[in-house]
């Protein structure tokens, strides 16, 4: 069975300074992979390079052993909730509508079993009776499920998620993490930016640690150790350690 | 002033024109929407400015004839868009400032041409001025024609595009990764503003076109939480001003049509921004108060349970756990009474 994703030796530059040098790693499918470092490490950038969003100056990613173009339906991206303009004049279920646009096609307007599927993932997130609601109206967990309830009517293979955990609820976490869980057991692989050292070993069975470049990949059990984290996030950790109990769910 | 209107419908050139502005308005105010929530407003001002010299040029090029200058119009939008583009990523001005240099060049770059031909003896007659302001009832049906399609063309594409703008706007890097080209999906937005400004120069002219673009589809948004409501409100508001303007100034023919269409609009945004339900100012405001009397009146039952005794007597106590000045309180107290929360 082919790796879910293989990043090849990426590297992504802005202006004149490097972001993410040389990222090598692979995925295994079926596992819920967490990416981990500390900020400015390259994180979002490397999400956003493997799916072709940022120019790579170098490298390139392979997708269940083919190119990115062959299996763009079979990829859910989440984007952080802070990109996008919540005072849009639309509704819950019409942004998680928005998940079946890859399969409806250009041109075409979604059919009514695109907002029956739109609708059944909101139900399983919680939030059918927000449907209607603008989604300014929404709570920022509430905001973070309607994304969620959007990937999940991309009914992709791999789902690539940009800090779905970032300033959310205790609820809507849970939420995230059985979805997550139950996504694997389909055999789903999803991997997740995460900021939260302390539920990161906790949640995810496969980790890879980055800060520019890949200082480690594996299950977790192998990967987070003191040392390699030490390795990671340098004089940072201690900081982190410390102070990691007042903010704790509460990544910036 | 009636019979004037009347007589005016009468002439089947003027009723070409109004369908010609009202296809313009309501092209406008749907490309308009999209504008708006790309957060571009500006975009269309600059674009609309910096046709001027395009229509300057056309015109030495080619006489007054409406292709020419349309094409010098667009070419100059292009030129306009292109140059802010350029500004934004190379330099680290920021959109705005970017807009506010292309503006002022373009404009001033035209009001030396204008001023060249107008002084010249085959210029001064040549009415350019009045595609600055816009003269609709000048307006010849193959202009009419000429306009009309352009309007056309544009709403085509927005009904076309209107679910991969939706997407395009509102979450980009979510498009990018359905493998949508996000360039391209907003460089045809981008081209069908250049297209309705062109459309607009001679009817509502060239400076207050990006105004017809912009205005309905911030009235149309007080009124709606949705994209398809928001444009067809926009579209209707657009043709609207569209044909008021042209009507009005062809009843005189002393006011050009352009600062006509831009005040009809802006009554029907200031009607919009006071009175729409739930984003207008009065709803806001009465939804405030409401909440506002709801709270005190919660805040003097509280005293009242936190005041000992049952009697009416205890007024004095209850106002002063309240901290409420005394018309207010008795006001409150009288509530209270009515509602016979105390004997």
């Amino acid at each position: 069975m082919s790796d879910a994703l293989d990043v090849q030796n990426i590297t992504v530059a802005y202006q004149e300074s490097t972001v993410l040098e040389n990222a090598d790693f692979s995925v295994p499918q079926g596992k819920l992979v967490g990416i981990v470092g500390p900020n400015g490490a390259g994180k979002s950038t490397l999400l956003k390079a493997v799916l072709d969003l940022v120019p790579k100056l170098h490298g390139r990613a392979v997708f269940f052993g083919e190119e990115l173009k062959k299996v763009r339906s079979r990829i859910g991206y989440v984007p952080q909730r802070g990109e996008v303009d919540w005072d849009f004049p639309t509704s819950a279920l019409d942004v998680v509508t928005m998940g079946r646009y890859g399969h409806v096609g250009l041109f075409r307007r979604p059919r009514k079993h695109d907002k029956e599927k739109a609708y059944e993932c909101l139900k399983e997130l919680g939030m059918e009776q927000y449907a209607k609601r603008q989604i300014r109206e929404l709570s920022g967990g509430q905001q973070q499920r309607v994304f969620l309830a959007r990937a999940m009517a991309q009914d992709a293979s791999l789902y690539i998620m940009d800090e779905p955990f970032a300033g959310v609820d205790a609820k809507t976490e849970r939420a995230i993490i059985l979805l997550m869980q139950k996504w694997k057991q389909e055999n789903k692989t999803i991997i997740v930016v995460h900021h939260d050292l302390q539920t990161a070993q906790e949640y995810f069975d496969w980790m890879i640690l980055l800060n520019k470049h890949v200082v480690a990949q594996g299950p977790t059990e192998e990967v987070f150790t003191k040392e390699k984290l030490q390795e990671t996030y340098g004089g940072q950790l201690a900081f982190l350690e410390s102070s990691s109990s007042e903010k704790a769910g509460n990544p910036s | 002033m009636i019979q004037d209107w009347l007589s005016l419908l009468g002439s089947p050139n003027l009723r070409w024109v109004l369908l010609g502005t009202m296809f313009l308005g309501m092209a406008s105010g749907i490309v308009g929407s999209f504008v708006l929530l790309r957060k571009e407003s500006l975009v269309g001002e600059a674009m609309s400015h910096a046709a001027l010299p395009g229509v300057c040029l056309g015109f030495l090029v080619a006489g007054r004839e409406l292709p020419a200058l349309m094409t010098g119009a667009a070419v100059f939008g292009l030129i306009s868009l292109w140059g802010i583009r350029v500004i934004h990523r190379h330099s680290k001005l920021k959109q705005d400032t970017a807009i506010g240099l292309i503006l002022s060049v373009f404009f001033g770059l035209g009001i030396v041409l204008l001023t060249m031909i107008t002084n010249s003896p085959a210029g001064n007659k040549s009415g350019l001025d009045s595609y600055i302001f816009g003269q609709a009832a000048s307006m010849v049906p193959s202009d009419v024609w000429m306009m009309s399609s352009i309007a056309i063309l544009v709403t085509a594409a927005a009904l076309l595009f209107f679910k991969e703008w939706k997407l395009v706007i509102f979450d980009p890097l979510f498009a990018g990764g359905l493998g949508w080209k996000t360039k391209t999906l907003n460089s045809v937005l981008s081209l069908s503003i250049v297209l309705i400004v062109t459309a607009g120069i001679q009817a509502v002219g060239i400076i207050l076109m990006s105004a017809l673009i912009i205005t309905p589809a911030i009235a149309a948004r007080y009124w709606t939480d949705r994209l398809g409501v928001m444009v067809i409100l926009a579209s209707v508001i657009g043709a609207f001003s569209g044909v008021t303007g042209t009507l009005i100034s062809a009843v005189d023919g002393g006011i050009p049509t352009g600062p006509v269409v831009v005040l009809t609009a802006t009554v029907i945004f200031f009607l919009s921004f006071l009175f729409a339900p739930k984003r207008g100012k009065l709803a806001q405001v009465l939804a405030h108060r409401q909440f506002r009397r709801r709270w005190k009146k919660q805040q003097a039952l509280k005293a009242l349970g936190s005041v000992p005794g049952t009697a009416a007597s205890k007024y004095e106590s209850w106002q002063k756990a309240l901290g409420a000045k005394n018309n207010e309180a008795k006001k409150l107290w009288n509530w209270l009474k009515k509602n016979r929360y105390f004997m």
